[in-house]
């Protein structure tokens, strides 16, 4: 049994929503009185409600995070995973210190670095070297350590050349190498890591990706990582936690964390509040249901895939005005498929209130992709919602003899004969 | 938190209230390497791409004393207590300069690095620590312009050019960290409050300004009017920048009655400005 560096109890963040200011002064006042003179609780935090962003709270206080505890042992590599609100950001915010708890209390054994943007406090002024220095300082590195690991550092990032260059003439990928290449040698014993991997080109994201194995792996430090890429948390971490509306949904070793969170997200999604999306609005994307052979399955290789749409079609256009097209992309944007209803002739007329499509063979491999969703009214974009759902495929018996083919292997599975002769 | 053997075992106890007083000095003391970068950093990027480069650090105060020589001296005809009107204000606006610099600088600390004090943690006094410090490289380069302008007028005297170096000139360090101090305890307090109330923010612009002609910059405290004279005195910098004027040009009311009020309100200012911005540290990232 090794030791716990980290140990979290009943941790709790309540934000305040809404606008902060006008009238706050007698507020103050109040929460003073109540919270240092007669010493009870905060009385504006009583009404606590878990963090549901979808339905509207009755008041102004959010629990971002409610009595979380855990503890992470010396040495483990720790997936924090979960839907966008969790509270995963506010969990890493609270143990690398940018922000303080409402109540419990963290601990912690050795140093903690965190990563929660890459390039933190680079200047643009100044040449690659310094802001070596200027960003390791910023995370806590002292000055002999950097210049120590100065050669390393310069050697991973790969911009040698340019390092007596300002950094404002570098492309947006040197940045990061650079930004990476600091963060990556910080010698704590403790190293959080936000979704900082989404950049970079693929090449240098499989060197990050390989340099956090060997902290976690062949150092013996203890390694938090928060990402949505199921792919790269399974292959980087042994342990997981499972955030669910600002509570601890599960906590244990990494495939369990990762089959808990792909269950309680892979029937429907609201689509109505969906961000970011373009068009007229004619016909809205209401909801979406994913599913395999029926409506209570996963979905899984080889089987089926189903994708219904509910839609808000409140003007009655009817079918022959509408266009739908639907894209499939794995994390990385590689685009795997495109179906769309200007392929194929449909011929009832009438005003749909959804549209299912469905596909008799999934030829996904495991892994989860990213749907791109586009309507058009009379050749007039209607509603368009890039990255509008996921569809988390699980490993299935695609090819009828139990034999299951790795992820990394492949991503698509298609079916063949092969021929001796 | 060292009351039993389990809980003395952690590095580091991250809790929702800590004690008023935990102002985490040592913590500091292990980051001075960063507040060195800052201070590297803020000095190179202010003269990077100018032509002038470091010669700007002359520029505002040659012209602020052309300009004061010609409204406060001749056409209003302020004393300057028998000193050459030039090295008058020049001793009163690099001083003052400083102060305000500090003060100025300080009180949007918080507004200015919102977006990496949400992404990293570090002593967050660090960052208005080194305000200072790079105000101080300023001031310096601004003190050498003093310089140069006393041996001028040493060795081509004009017409009531009495003036000289005092005993006092040894308190010249002193005199500095005490307006360091000042400026960077009422920023402290300004910075705090304004992550939430927004108001004080327009205050301070056009407020230092206003309190510039309440310090005796323009003007000495012997010329001004009785009934005023009181009041002037409770600002703290009055005496600092009299105390300045005495150690490098012998005139100005250098007591320590008036050195010693200033001490006082500085440490109070000081404490009180340390103790808000550490309170406000914690959770200002959600507010601001």
């Amino acid at each position: 049994m090794s030791k716990a560096v980290i140990q979290v109890e009943n941790l709790s963040k309540a934000y305040q929503i809404g606008q902060i200011g006008t009238g706050t002064v007698s507020r103050d006042l109040e929460r003073f009185f109540a919270t240092k003179i007669l010493g009870k609780d905060d009385p504006f935090l009583k009404i606590g409600e878990t963090n549901d962003r979808s339905t509207k709270g009755k008041s102004d206080i959010v629990w971002s995070l409610k009595d979380i505890n855990f503890k992470i042992n010396q040495g483990d590599a720790v997936g924090i995973i979960g839907k966008n609100g969790a509270g995963k950001s506010t969990l890493l915010k609270l143990l690398s210190r940018v922000t303080g708890p409402t109540t419990g209390e963290i601990k912690v054994k050795g140093r903690i670095a965190s990563l929660l943007e890459v390039g933190t406090g680079f200047h643009p002024e100044l040449s690659g070297r310094e802001n070596i220095y200027l960003n390791g300082a910023i995370l806590g590195m002292r000055k002999k350590e950097i210049t120590r690991k100065l050669d390393e550092i310069i050697d991973f990032s790969g911009v040698e050349r340019y390092i007596d260059t300002p950094v404002k003439r570098y492309s947006s990928g040197m940045y990061v190498r650079l930004a990476f290449a600091v963060a990556a040698h910080l010698e704590s014993e403790i190293l959080i890591v936000d979704e900082v991997l989404a950049v970079g080109d693929a090449e240098f994201q499989k060197k990050c990706l390989g340099k956090m194995g060997d902290i976690s792996k062949g150092e013996g430090r203890t390694v938090l990582f928060v990402s949505h890429n199921m792919a790269a948390v399974k292959n980087l971490c042994t342990k997981g936690i499972v955030l669910e509306n600002g509570q601890l949904a599960f906590n244990g070793n990494i495939e369990e964390c990762i089959s808990k969170y792909l269950q309680g997200n892979s029937f429907s999604n609201e689509l109505i509040n969906a961000r970011g999306r373009k068009g007229s609005g004619k016909v809205k994307f209401e909801k979406v249901s994913v599913f395999g052979n029926d409506e209570t399955q996963n979905v899984v290789s080889g089987e089926k895939l189903n994708i219904l749409f509910n839609l808000e079609n409140n003007n009655g256009i009817s079918n022959d005005r509408i266009r739908l097209d639907v894209r499939i992309e794995d994390d990385f944007g590689q685009r795997f498929s495109w179906v769309s209803s200007s392929l194929v002739s449909i011929e009832n007329d009438l005003v749909p209130k959804s549209i299912l499509i469905h596909y008799p063979r999934n030829n996904f491999n495991n892994g989860i992709y990213f749907a791109t969703i586009f309507m058009t009214v009379d050749d007039e974009v209607s509603d368009f919602i890039e990255n509008a759902f996921q569809i988390i495929v699980e490993s299935g018996n695609f090819f009828s003899n139990g034999k299951i083919v790795p992820e990394k292997q492949s991503k698509i599975l298609m079916d063949f004969d092969m021929i001796f002769s | 938190m060292r009351s039993t053997p389990e809980t003395s075992d952690w590095d580091l106890v991250i809790k929702g209230h800590t004690s008023l007083f935990d102002l985490k000095f040592k913590d500091i003391w292990n980051y001075r390497d960063l507040l060195v970068m800052f201070v590297k950093r803020d000095f190179v990027s202010f003269y990077k791409q100018t032509i002038l480069g470091p010669l700007w650090f002359f520029i505002q105060p040659i012209f602020t004393t052309i300009v004061f020589t010609f409204v406060f001296g001749n056409l209003a005809g302020i004393s300057t207590d028998g000193l050459p009107q030039q090295l008058f204000y020049l001793t009163g606006i690099t001083s003052w300069n400083y102060f305000s610099d500090c003060l100025t600088k300080t009180s949007t600390v918080f507004k200015d690095n919102a977006s990496i004090f949400g992404k990293v943690y570090f002593p967050r006094l660090i960052m208005p620590l080194s305000i200072v410090v790079s105000n101080l490289v300023r001031f310096g380069v601004q003190l050498l312009l003093l310089l140069f302008m006393m041996l001028y007028f040493n060795f081509s005297p004009v017409k009531g050019s009495d003036f000289h170096i005092t005993y006092a000139i040894v308190f010249f360090p002193f005199l500095v960290l005490l307006m360091a101090l000042l400026g960077l305890g009422l920023g402290l307090i300004i910075t705090a409050i304004t992550t939430k109330y927004k108001d004080l923010t327009f205050l301070v612009t056009f407020g230092v300004q206003l309190l510039m002609y309440g310090t005796t910059v323009i003007y000495p405290l012997s010329a001004a009017p009785e009934k005023y004279k009181r009041i002037i005195e409770l600002n703290p910098m009055t005496g600092i920048i009299e105390a300045f004027r005495y150690a490098f040009l012998g005139r100005g009311e250098f007591t320590f009655w008036s050195i010693g009020y200033s001490v006082i309100i500085t440490l109070i200012v000081l404490l009180l400005g340390i103790l808000i911005f550490n309170k406000t540290e914690k959770n200002f990232v959600d507010t601001i």
